[in-house]
């Protein structure tokens, strides 16, 4: 099976792992000038207001780029996909690609996030986006 | 500070000796005592003695305490020391930090040293087992447990955007291992691989790095001593001077996790780099004779290679296939093996290498290098002659 380690819940990404909870994907966003951030930082970068609000991802995104991610010395763990996500809102997150074959996944493919448990932890989830009518690009050559 | 301040730090400093213990997969003793070892022929090389040593420079990650080294040395009085973070990619930036206290008047000779047993001791390439440092959560819980995962992650794009496969990334580690097979100093002396060995080595991570893409989990220390470039003449064996020595972050940039910054297929940190180390020694890539580039895994070679300027964008692949970075070619890569060949130590064992190569003491000795970079992306070095 796919074993999960734990977050570890910090106070500047406790409001993440409270929205999935509920299923939400949130980014942080600068209360003063709107600015999204991911992952998180305290403080504002463009205009370093502390004050900092969450905003619902819209969920859908790209996979910018992934892997296949396997236990080196455990063989009989269950592999699982990591991709990079570029999101609709410009920023990347890290997550895992389900219910796509490995031989499957692409760069550039449409995707959306759900919520799965794993392992007993609740996590975000990407799957291929549907109605999209997805053509694997294919790698150049 | 001014540019001309900048290069005057560099080109005021001198490595003046090298030490190193035997690198093993098993040293059988302490990591202290492997960074007393290294240190002390180190201070023998530079014809000194742990009294003419007032200054220390080591890894965030090093676990050897310097009040514990001093006493083991024998250093009666130490004024200044510092650390520098992020592992390997603070590598150079221990040289920079010693220069620095040596032209700035804080130091006269200090000690740079990283030890470890991190085959016999804490393995490094195994998976973490529990979040424990700040913004982790956003990749243990997804799986990315591993270095070789959370660089690979990154690699993925570089490969997607010059479609490149696994073999080309074979092409760079057949290159070191046939360096490192003539290297007694080198974990993998004597034991070179074809590429038919690489490709059939088994995943690590796929589609991107096989095992023997992966740099060695090593035992081992090293050490080096930095001071005035004026006491070169001084000095039994030949002084090296740092001509250029800098470090580079970007906002958006990152170490292990560099996802955030605009094209992943770059790496504007290592661009940075070059642009500081060619500005301080005056110098192009061209005027590089070698270089040392750090590689816990192969593809960052070819990240390097472009960043460098040393080739264009997507075009490393071809440049190793054409022999470009093989002994004999335009410019030499990893001459001792690299961190896959000769061992891991961080990075640090790298500038030993360039060392030894201006002073014409390499195992694989190039004809009379002039001009070497050592660089891990986010740090890095040129050394050239001391006179």
């Amino acid at each position: 099976m796919t074993r999960v380690i734990p977050p570890n819940v910090e106070p500047d990404d406790e409001y993440f792992w409270d929205g999935v909870k509920q299923h939400r994907l949130l980014l942080q966003a600068c209360a003063a000038c709107g600015t999204l951030r991911h992952p998180p930082v305290p403080m504002c970068g463009r205009c370093h207001a502390t004050d900092w609000g969450v905003q619902d991802a819209e969920g859908t995104g790209y996979v910018h780029s992934w892997i296949i991610s396997r236990h080196p010395s455990e063989p009989d763990d269950q592999a699982r996909v990591v991709v990079l996500v570029e999101l609709t809102e410009g920023l990347r997150i890290v997550a895992n690609l389900i219910d796509v074959p490995f031989d499957q996944v692409r760069n550039e493919m449409p995707v959306e996030v759900c919520f799965r448990e794993i392992d007993g932890v609740l996590l975000p989830q990407f799957r291929a986006r549907s109605g999209e009518g997805f053509t694997p690009p294919g790698r150049p050559t | 500070m001014s540019r001309a301040s900048r290069v005057a730090v560099a080109g005021s400093t001198i490595i003046a000796g090298i030490g190193q213990t035997e690198f093993s997969k098993y040293s059988g003793r302490s990591e202290l005592q492997l960074a007393a070892e290294a240190a002390c022929s180190a201070i023998a090389d530079a014809g000194m003695t742990p009294a003419d040593i007032d200054g220390m420079v080591t890894f965030t990650l090093d676990t050897n305490d310097e009040l514990l080294l001093m006493r083991s040395l024998g250093i009666p009085e130490l004024r200044y020391w510092s650390r520098t973070p992020h592992g390997g990619a603070g590598a150079h930036t221990t040289i920079q930090h010693a220069a620095l206290a040596v032209h700035g008047g804080a130091a006269k000779a200090v000690l740079v040293y990283r030890a470890f047993n991190e085959r016999s001791g804490r393995r490094f390439g195994q998976p973490n087992a529990r979040v424990t440092p700040p913004g982790w959560n956003w990749y243990l819980p997804f799986g990315l447990d591993t270095p070789a995962k959370t660089y690979s992650l990154g690699f993925q794009r570089y490969m997607f955007r010059y479609g490149l496969t696994n073999e080309d990334f074979g092409r760079y580690a057949v290159v070191a291992r046939r360096h490192a097979a003539t290297n007694p100093n080198a974990w993998f002396h004597d034991r070179p691989i074809t590429l038919d060995d690489h490709q059939s080595s088994r995943w690590i991570v796929e589609p991107i790095l096989r095992l023997l893409d992966c740099c060695q989990e090593s035992d081992g220390g090293v050490a080096m001593i930095v001071t005035s470039a004026d006491r070169a003449p001084d000095l039994p064996n030949r002084a090296v001077r740092v001509a250029a020595v800098a470090d580079a972050h970007i906002n958006e940039g990152n170490v292990m996790f560099n996802y955030y910054h605009g094209d992943l297929a770059e790496f504007p940190e290592a661009q940075a780099l070059g642009r500081q180390l060619y500005e301080q020694a005056g110098l192009g890539p061209d005027d590089i004779d070698a270089a040392m580039l750090y590689e816990n895994f192969s593809p960052v070679v070819f990240l390097q290679l472009e960043a460098l300027g040393f080739c264009g964008p997507g075009e490393a692949a071809a440049f190793i296939a054409e022999g470009n970075i093989d002994l004999t070619g335009k410019l030499p890569v990893n001459t001792h093996g690299g961190l896959l060949g000769e061992a891991y130590i961080h990075g640090l064992n790298n500038i030993l290498e360039g060392v030894r190569q201006i002073r014409g003491t390499a195992a694989n000795q190039l004809s009379n290098p002039e001009t070497i970079m050592v660089a891990g992306g986010h740090s890095g070095l040129i050394l050239q002659p001391a006179s």
